[in-house]
């Protein structure tokens, strides 16, 4: 508790780039950077994999394969191999962690849409695109979400263990803290980390509440 | 030098006094120094890191997933607070745990042992939904004790969807053990920062294929165990 009261106490911590708001900002910014990147990467694969069926098992191999990457390996090879002279060699193995839970959820969720509903879609006259638009995706969103959940969750974990290899964010309070001993810094920067990725959790599932059609949900019950 | 450097202890693992070494030449000279930062010993620790929450969350999950099949009121909570720790990252865990259990294999253990409970409270209670009414009640009327039919008939019907849960833990578990390296208390995870304190590629390499394969050959036995303990899922599939 002491370690609590000495890290928020300190008006140092407070301001400045090496400050809470700062760094807050920074681990939203690297975070945020390495989900868009994933997203714009994962979804249209995963929806064009899901719709054709071709390609199922890259997304099965990925998803294999990310679980068993030890991220704080892939931060330092990439780091060794690119130097720190940019944040792109800490972004890309972020992004390449974060790729696969949406990639593989959304190529689920599209799969799993009742092969009726997409019949019945096609013999109403829609073609291939608008199906995929105005049928699919809103069905398959839930999963879709929940990939982005995970991936957020996860991209908030590596963004700090990144905090290793030099990239700013909340992860600096932990590493450094740890390194100089400073335990009031390691206690006060993982008490917020944790706050941090209860706020992402939170804010995610509160998406998923309300963008997802109510017919889908089974908020309101269709007659 | 390179006696200072010997002299010096642990830290010194690899020596590039004669030029870098080739990946091949790292590990020969790497793999068993006799001290406790060779590739053999890290490896150990790893496998014990690793395998220690497998076990301990199976162990732990069971329980609670029987707990809240029997009393559904008890499901949706549990299931909710483990949502909840699993979402916690794990390096500041760790940190936190710090000035509980010290700088210890303990303290990677733990929160690595509440990660798999949270995939398999779930894996648990899907498995023995997984289980036909009439299944059960056959098995009511053949006069089986709520325990043998839970030990003989409910569980291995269960069992593909649990094995299928800690297939996920055991690859997860494997790979979240070298996030430990931070603190000093990382198995393989360990080369990942004495390279990174050193820059020197090859541990890398040599620490991210090894992980690897351990988390391909975990989960290959865990296959092998589904087949072994579910012969009729095949029988079933061929006839």
């Amino acid at each position: 508790m002491n370690w609590l009261t000495g890290f928020f106490g300190d008006p140092a911590n407070w301001s400045g780039p090496g400050g809470i708001p700062a760094r807050l900002l920074e681990h939203v910014e690297f975070s945020a950077l390495a989900l868009v990147l994933a997203m714009l990467l994962a979804v249209p694969l995963g929806l064009l994999i899901g719709h054709t069926g071709r390609g199922a098992l890259l997304v099965v191999v990925s998803a294999n394969l990310s679980r068993a990457l030890p991220t704080l390996g892939l931060l330092v090879m990439f780091v060794l191999l690119l130097g720190t002279a940019s944040i792109w060699p800490v972004i890309i193995p972020l992004v390449l962690l974060a790729v696969p839970p949406i990639l593989v959820n959304t190529y689920e969720g599209v799969r799993g849409v009742d092969p009726e509903l997409r019949d019945a879609a096609y013999g109403m006259g829609l073609r291939g695109g608008q199906v995929l638009g105005r049928v699919l995706v809103p069905v398959a969103l839930p999963l879709i979400l929940l990939g982005l959940r995970l991936s957020a969750i996860q991209v908030v974990a590596t963004t700090t263990v990144a905090a290793y290899t030099g990239l700013g964010g909340l992860g600096r309070f932990v590493i450094d803290g740890f390194a100089t001993k400073d335990y009031a810094s390691v206690v006060g920067g993982s008490v917020l980390i944790v706050l941090f990725a209860l706020v992402v959790q939170i804010g995610f599932t509160l998406v998923q509440r309300t963008t997802v059609s109510p017919g889908v949900s089974q908020r309101v019950r269709s007659r | 030098m390179r006696d200072a450097l010997l002299a010096d202890g642990p830290p010194a693992i690899w020596l590039v006094a004669d030029g870098p070494p080739t990946i091949w030449e790292w590990i020969a000279r790497n793999w068993d120094t006799g001290r406790g930062g060779s590739i053999k010993n890290l490896l150990g620790d790893h496998l014990v890191m690793s395998l220690v929450p497998i076990v301990a969350g199976l162990a732990l999950a069971l329980p609670l997933g029987l707990a809240s099949v029997r009393w559904r009121w008890l499901y949706q909570p549990t299931a909710g607070l483990f949502n909840v720790i699993y979402a916690l990252p794990s390096l500041p865990v760790f940190m936190l745990l710090i000035s509980v259990t010290g700088l210890s294999k303990t303290t990677v253990i733990i929160p690595l042992t509440f990660y798999a409970i949270a995939v398999l409270i779930p894996a648990v209670v899907d498995g023995l939904g997984s289980v036909p009414d009439h299944v059960r009640q056959s098995a009511v009327a053949m006069g089986f004790t709520p325990l043998r039919r839970l030990l003989r008939v409910e569980l291995p019907i269960a069992t593909p969807v649990v094995l299928a849960g800690l297939r996920v833990v055991a690859v997860s578990s494997i790979s979240l053990v070298s996030v430990g390296a931070v603190i000093g208390e990382g198995g393989l995870g360990m080369l990942f920062t004495r390279a990174y304190q050193n820059p020197f590629l090859p541990p890398v390499i040599v620490g991210i294929v090894l992980i690897v394969a351990l988390a391909l050959v975990a989960d290959a036995l865990l296959v092998l165990a589904q087949r072994l303990l579910t012969p009729w899922v095949r029988a079933r599939r061929a006839s």
